[in-house]
């Protein structure tokens, strides 16, 4: 509160402690990222048909960039195998889906000039921050030209329907809807250390036994999880790491399997059906909908304090408060205001720098009050003689 | 198995309300009421013969011969500990004429109650001996040693919780020994626990944690009509309640205030309690050319206070050590958002709360100043820290306690019987 209007430095903090980011960039490269690249190009020199995709969002690229290159080149070496498909997001890990189709938009863009310039690759698959989904996201990146795109197989989605199909959106021809396996991929990502649980210990042989058991009934298993699953949820010492070594093999045992990028499942499998999703959908929590990040009122308070700032923000020719504004729309910040204390409230805390979701507010609001008075500074700059022009439009086109 | 069988209970207690000086006996009428309603048989014992009754246990007075005492007489007999060094200040100006087995010295009235414990013990059937603080632990050892029965030790606040490092010898010496002779200490709160452990050199196994609980009572007193002239022109007010100690961090508050009103001068700090540092206290607010945002009410309690809670926008209690602390709490069921110092026991158990370090002044103030600013943080507060409140009831204490004490039950008859009772419990636990 004491540095409103005063430090505006709001993304550095060197104190080695969680709200550092070079500090958490470090450890999580270490425990996860160049450990598991690596095993996945190892994977892929052994099984040349095994295939992976990753979504990485721009801020991460970024802060790889900055603070761990080497996770940059360990990323360019696998996408050079050409095994690996990199998929579309927003550059910010935004809620702006929910929240302006404008902003969303710009934030694809940036995200996939990002991808050009560092791996020269354009991608043709969406996947929206936190795998929140819903009938209109479908169609603004229908809109943008995509020809599929990534969602939560919920139950409450799919009814008596199997995840094991593609599907299209209701309304839509020109894309096509890929659901996660929640089971499966859940399976890995939440149980796989998880002792209490009748599946434990999860081997290599045993879950390719449970895939190849949907042969038959299904055309495709879509296992989507954090890529932080492989190190950090699950440490090294449970074993994952071997595991993710000795998946393809026994996977490609059975030769009725085989591994496809989700691009290469849309232009393969007709939509077996078309699925309405009025509501969102997403990947979090035990709700598996926006609740993560919009359930209560501070964090309701907190997003439309961010988004109704951008009205003007983006009016401005201000680049600096405008990257300041876009990252701010993190999901994350409002995850961490999260105040469902029941099941899920122990992992928003796991993850959360904060001591409390108060804290997070405080600290939020107090950044959005410094941005206030930026932006009126801002403001009147432009009114003493500083030509005014809106912020040049960015084109879909030109990436 | 050992929720199957209830425990009849010897309670040892200092004071009770109305006869209280302070939490000790609030937490005693909440945890008997508690116990006896949860099943439990439960004789309460005090030291001193005071017209006291309630439906839901029996008392028993060590010393028979006291009535007919005045009220004011007795409320001085119950004054209570606050500090050693409050307590010597007060004994040098207090003369009340008390017979002479009640004016003496507060350890002479503890050690008489103690010899009184003995034929307690013997008159009341009980399977627990349960005693609150150092000045009952003496009669819980007599009480024990009579009956053999095991005992439990509660610690409501330590000396050190009462005067800092600055102790009383003798003091401690009667904690230490009832924390020893006792099977088992209950401590208020995670941090009084690491107390009796690190500062008394207490096993950590004998050591568990019961967190008091608070019965909710709606607060429906209308606001404070002064104090609501002030906000209807658009002040805010900042409410403190408790003794004004060292232990109660009052100076850090007004350096909070000092802080807050940079922000925000329509603020006002409101004052309920009393104590050695009020003139220090006043004396800090004048020095810093604040007198004019400050009140001081005094100590209040019942409507009053309920009234004065209508009028809080927040609550703080920056408290340099609070074993539990039950204020924070009715702040809580009167709607009203608080803050607590990361160093109360009571902050372990409520999560709808800020929370800060006693001495982190920019912090506090941070956070007061966010709740004046937001609404839908003072809201969110409000709302959910009422109905978080409404979860921390002495029914859960007792619950525990009641699974303490069946816990201390086996293991005193398996040391008794220890093939038939081994055998016994594998049955019951195999149908």
């Amino acid at each position: 509160m004491f540095d409103v209007g005063k430090n505006s430095s709001y993304f550095n903090d060197e104190s080695g402690t969680s709200l550092d980011n070079k500090a958490i960039i470090e450890k999580v490269a270490r425990k996860c990222y160049l450990p598991a690249n690596e095993v996945l190009l190892q994977n892929i020199k052994n099984n040349p048909d095994f295939k992976a995709s990753f979504s990485i969002s721009g801020v991460a690229l970024e802060q790889f960039e900055k603070f761990a290159p080497e996770v940059i080149d360990s990323f360019k070496t696998l996408v050079d195998t050409g095994n690996i498909e990199l998929l579309s997001e927003t550059y910010y890990h935004s809620l702006a889906s929910i929240y302006s189709e404008e902003e969303f938009v710009n934030q694809v863009i940036l995200h996939r000039k990002k991808l050009r310039d560092l791996f020269g690759i354009t991608p043709s698959v969406f996947r929206n921050t936190e795998l929140i989904y819903s009938n209109k996201i479908a169609q603004m990146a229908e809109k943008m030209g995509y020809k599929g795109i990534l969602a939560e197989g919920a139950d409450h989605v799919l009814g008596w329907r199997s995840p094991t199909f593609v599907y299209k959106p209701i309304g839509i021809e020109n894309i096509k809807l890929l659901l996660k396996h929640y089971r499966l991929s859940d399976d890995i990502a939440f149980r796989f250390s998880q002792q209490s649980w009748e599946g434990w210990p999860l081997t290599a042989p045993k879950f390719a036994d449970w895939i190849s058991s949907h042969n038959g009934n299904g055309d495709t298993i879509n296992l989507f999880m954090d890529y932080e699953t492989f190190g950090e949820h699950q440490w090294e010492d449970t074993g994952i790491f071997e595991f993710l070594k000795y998946l393809p093999g026994e996977i490609l045992k059975n030769k009725d399997n085989n591994f496809v990028t989700p691009s290469e499942l849309v232009d393969r499998y007709d939509a077996k059906a078309e699925l309405d999703v009025p509501e969102y959908v997403s990947w979090a929590d035990t709700e598996r909908d926006l609740s993560a990040w919009i359930s209560n009122d501070l964090q309701r308070e907190a997003l439309d304090t961010i988004y109704a700032l951008g009205n003007e923000i983006i009016h401005i020719d201000d680049p600096v408060l405008l990257e300041d504004w876009r990252r701010l729309q993190t999901s994350d910040h409002f995850y961490y205001m999260c105040t469902k204390w029941w099941n899920d409230g122990d992992v928003h805390k796991y993850f959360s720098p904060y001591e409390s979701p108060y804290e997070a507010f405080i600290a939020y609001m107090n950044v959005m009050h410094d941005m206030r008075l930026r932006l009126e500074e801002a403001k009147k700059k432009q009114e003493h003689g500083v030509a005014l022009h809106r912020v040049k439009p960015l084109r879909f086109s030109e990436v | 198995m050992t929720s199957s069988k209830l425990p009849s209970v010897l309670m040892f207690g200092w004071e009770f309300p109305p006869f209280n000086s302070g939490g000790l006996g609030v937490a005693c009428e909440g945890l008997s009421k508690a116990l006896t309603s949860s099943g439990v048989d439960l004789t309460f014992v005090l030291p001193f013969k005071i017209p006291i009754s309630v439906p839901w246990c029996r008392f028993v007075f060590a010393n028979e011969s006291t009535d007919l005492m005045a009220e004011s007489q007795m409320r001085g007999l119950f004054s209570g500990y606050n500090s050693h060094s409050t307590y010597i200040k007060n004994n040098e100006v207090q003369d009340n004429g008390l017979p002479e087995v009640l004016s003496g010295d507060l350890i002479e009235r503890v050690r008489a109650y103690s010899l009184k414990a003995g034929a307690i013990a013997k008159k009341n059937r009980h399977s627990v001996i349960h005693a609150h603080d150092w000045l009952t632990y003496p009669a819980g050892i007599e009480a024990k040693k009579v009956s053999g029965k095991p005992l439990v030790a509660h610690i409501h606040a330590t000396e050190f919780d009462r005067s800092g490092e600055n102790i009383n010898k003798d003091i401690f010496n009667i904690e230490l020994e009832g924390f020893r002779k006792a099977d088992m200490v209950v401590a208020v709160s995670g941090r009084t626990r690491k107390k009796v452990i690190e500062k008394y050199g207490i096993s950590p196994d004998k050591v568990k944690v019961v967190h008091n609980g608070i019965e909710f009572k709606n607060n429906f007193s209308s606001i404070e009509h002064n104090l609501e002239r002030l906000k209807k022109i658009g002040n805010s007010v900042v409410l403190f309640v408790g003794r004004i100690t060292m232990q109660k961090g009052p100076d850090y508050f007004v350096t909070m205030a000092e802080k807050v009103l940079q922000y925000e001068p329509k603020t006002f700090f409101v004052v309920s309690g009393s104590g050695d540092m009020e003139g220090q206290m006043i004396k800090m607010v004048a020095s810093r050319g604040l007198s004019s945002k400050f009140i001081f009410c005094g100590f209040l309690r019942g409507e009053e206070l309920n009234q004065v809670y209508k009028a809080a926008d927040i609550f703080v209690m920056p408290s340099v050590s609070e074993p539990f602390g039950l204020v924070p709490l009715e702040a809580m069921i009167s709607e009203v958002p608080v803050l607590v110092s990361k160093e109360s026991g009571v902050s372990e158990v409520i999560s709808t709360a800020l929370k800060s370090h006693f001495w982190d002044t920019d912090d506090m103030a941070d956070k007061v100043l966010s709740v004046l600013h937001h609404k839908k943080l003072r809201d969110h507060l409000s709302v959910n820290g009422r109905e978080e409140v409404k979860t921390i009831h002495w029914k859960k204490a007792a619950d525990s306690l009641i699974s303490l004490y069946n816990s201390l039950d086996n293991a005193f008859s398996m040391f008794l019987f220890p093939s038939s009772s081994t055998a016994a419990s594998t049955q019951v636990s195999r149908v």
